[in-house]
């Protein structure tokens, strides 16, 4: 096969693959601290990015030209506005739950999920068809052999990139990320130690839903184009890389997420119909969870009875 | 013991309310009639609860376990006849009364074993595929085709259990969700099975008299062929209905009951936790293929669309909104949440939406749902 044709889906495989990461380590984030599944994360992604577009529209309004001044503005006020909406969701939903059933939880956010995409459906503008994301980035291109390497891309891929490890160091480095991880260790006791726990959560919540939003965000540049449905598939695309590097591990999110966009990636590749490479990537899923049942990277801690 | 029976005479004066409230939700065409309808069931059941009458019912069902499922088939069956002109009304019963079948099939899974499934509509259509596969290409008698239907199914489903058993909650979560949205995919990209456009299936027949055939009964006159299908739908419902209920009452639904509560102590007492699990994973979902089954010869048409992992969520949200566990609490849940939309115009665009908070109210202050499971009863007489 032509290296160029074979760089283009490596290319295409790593735009995917950080998304992806950026959707998985919200996942990863919410169930160290509270260890819960939140499912409406991939219409959180969807929200934030028809945010953005609906930002893009009021700019367009007053007259903002600027493509990459309009990129910045959309994708801050996407990203707060979603940072707003997961903690609320946090504070009226899940915390409240904390002692139901942990079935429950994963039910009232699917079913949350499925409001929010429904609402978007019904009540933004003409908003059950695909609607354009704007073009802000620049898309100058460089041509090697049969790859087109396109500026916007590269700028994606350093922007997702940079978004993950900002949020490791900001994890390991700082006090809030310190008392995050003592939560997530150890609730109890980080309590007594004078951490404030709804604080940790309502905070860990906005950081999981602002990567979520500027996941939302990537794809609609990427793609110029979203749609009310496209977090169904990024949420459950984003969990299964979560999982598959074990729940928890900020490190297994992210190796999953790129671990998913390569067997996509692969499966395009290798079956003529290109919808077969989402049944050939949940179809390796499965197996994956048979073979490893907690994950690649978590560790196996023995159950408290 | 024969003097703490009870009469079964509240079975009866509830069948017969429950068929004149069945009879009306589905004939009056008023939006205001169909709104108080619902308003009203929701009241009768909340308050009927709280009064301790639903107690003396289920008390007295509990003693005729026999003349309460006749009683209410009879009381079904006047409905139908009642019905016997209306298309509409006679296949949105039919469709009640799979979707009742399909949740049974969920409550034997989530209900008793605690097992979760996210994909419960895929199996409803796996059930669906075989038929038409089968109806279309074999000569097999069609109700050997439902049966077969039921146990690809549940084959499919007891593949699938293997991953589920060696993890457990979120993770067993996400092996169903996965397969949920791969089958959908799978249907669409399938030249085959049809791709997006689907199959055509042919109608019903049982023992060389076809269900399709419009009849008429003497002095009912002409009955609309969907009253045929309605019949079968009621009576596969209902023979669902009998086996959920006797299992749970036996030491298969005691097993059951064990292996969800705590499965660290179940298993300390030698509970054999993989096969009870396989065995109510593979039993409700061989419930879901049979109604799938039925619902390809009913409607005559299968297509990717009707199986949508919305609708998976949708047959969650009856189990939990009627009570989690409880097969009586599926009834009302699941007439309610198929028949509602269908018959309130105004809400049929936003009927996700409404569900999807229906269920977020219900599980923030109300999580039981509407008809609570009780605790079992371990000596009769005891409770009462």
């Amino acid at each position: 096969m032509d290296p160029g044709f074979i760089a283009q889906y490596l290319l295409n495989g790593i735009v995917l693959g950080v998304i992806y990461a950026m959707v998985a380590v919200g996942f990863t984030l919410f169930f160290g601290v509270l260890d819960v599944i939140k499912f409406s994360h991939g219409d959180v992604v969807m929200a934030g990015a028809f945010t953005a577009l609906a930002t893009y529209a009021g700019l367009e309004l007053l007259g903002v030209s600027d493509g990459m001044f309009a990129a910045i503005v959309i994708t801050v006020m996407g990203i707060a506005a979603m940072a707003i909406l997961g903690a609320l969701l946090a504070k009226l939903l899940i915390l409240p739950l904390r002692n139901a059933p942990p079935l429950n939880t994963l039910l009232i956010t699917l079913m949350f999920g499925l409001a929010l995409r429904e609402a978007v459906r019904l009540f933004y503008p003409n908003g059950s068809n695909p609607k354009p994301f704007p073009q802000l980035l620049p898309d100058a291109a460089m041509t090697i052999g049969n790859l087109e390497l396109r500026l916007d891309s590269v700028l994606l891929i350093v922007l997702g990139l940079g978004a993950i490890v900002a949020v490791h160091l900001l994890i390991q480095r700082t006090r809030i990320g310190l008392a995050i991880r003592a939560v997530a260790q150890d609730p109890e006791t980080a309590r007594l130690m004078g951490i404030n726990f709804e604080r940790v959560v309502l905070m860990t919540f906005a950081l999981g839903s602002a990567l979520a939003a500027l996941a939302g965000i990537t794809n609609g540049l990427y793609y110029s184009e979203v749609n009310f449905g496209m977090g169904l598939l990024l949420g459950v695309i984003g969990f299964s890389a979560a999982v598959v590097g074990g729940l928890g591990s900020l490190y297994g999110a992210i190796i999953g997420g790129f671990l998913f966009a390569a067997l996509q990636t692969i499966g395009a590749v290798w079956f003529s119909v290109p919808a077969y490479k989402d049944v050939f990537a949940f179809a390796c899923i499965i197996v994956l969870m048979a073979w490893k049942p907690t994950g690649l990277l978590a560790d196996k801690s023995a159950e408290r009875v | 013991m024969k003097s703490n029976r009870r009469g079964y005479w509240p079975v009866i004066v509830t069948a017969l309310a429950a068929a004149m409230f069945v009879f009306l939700f589905l004939y009056l065409e008023q939006q205001w009639e169909i709104v108080l309808l619902a308003v009203g069931l929701i009241a009768v059941l909340f308050s009927s609860a709280r009064f301790g009458l639903l107690r003396r019912v289920e008390l007295a069902a509990s003693d005729h376990p026999r003349t309460t499922i006749m009683v209410n088939v009879l009381a079904a069956l006047l409905v139908i006849v009642l019905l016997r002109n209306e298309h509409f009304a006679l296949l949105m019963l039919a469709t009640v009364c799979l979707y009742v079948t399909i949740c049974l099939g969920l409550t034997l899974q989530f209900g008793y074993a605690g097992i979760v499934n996210f994909a419960g509509i895929a199996f409803f259509g796996i059930g669906a595929y075989t038929a038409a596969v089968l109806s279309l290409h074999s000569a097999l008698p069609h109700l050997l085709v439902i049966v077969i239907s039921g146990l690809v199914a549940g084959l499919i489903g007891s593949l699938l259990i293997l991953p589920m058993l060696r993890t457990r909650g979120h993770y067993a979560a996400l092996v169903t969700i996965a397969f949920g949205i791969l089958f959908r995919t799978f249907l669409e990209v399938n030249d085959l099975l049809g791709g997006p456009q689907g199959l055509k299936v042919p109608g019903m027949q049982v023992f060389g008299w076809s269900l399709n055939d419009n009849i008429s009964l003497g002095p009912l006159g002409a009955v609309s062929f969907y009253a045929s299908y309605a019949v079968v739908a009621l009576l596969l419902a209902a023979g669902a209905y009998a086996l959920i209920k006797r299992l749970e009452r036996s030491w298969l639904g005691l097993n059951l009951d064990a292996v969800r509560t705590d499965e660290t102590a179940a298993a300390s007492f030698g509970i054999d936790l993989p096969r009870w699990k396989i065995f109510a994973f593979t039993a409700g979902n061989c419930l879901a293929g049979v109604a799938g089954g039925v619902y390809a010869m009913m409607s005559g048409f299968i297509a990717p669309a009707s199986f949508n992992f919305g609708d998976s969520l949708l047959l969650v949200s009856i189990v939990l909104l009627g009570g989690s566990g409880n097969p009586l609490g599926v009834l009302p849940a699941a007439l309610l949440v198929v028949v509602l939309p269908e018959k309130l115009q105004v809400i049929q665009e936003y009927r996700l939406l409404l569900f999807a908070v229906l269920v977020i109210l219900i599980l923030r202050f109300r999580p039981e749902g509407l008809l609570p499971r009780r605790m079992r009863e371990y000596f009769a007489g005891w409770g009462r």
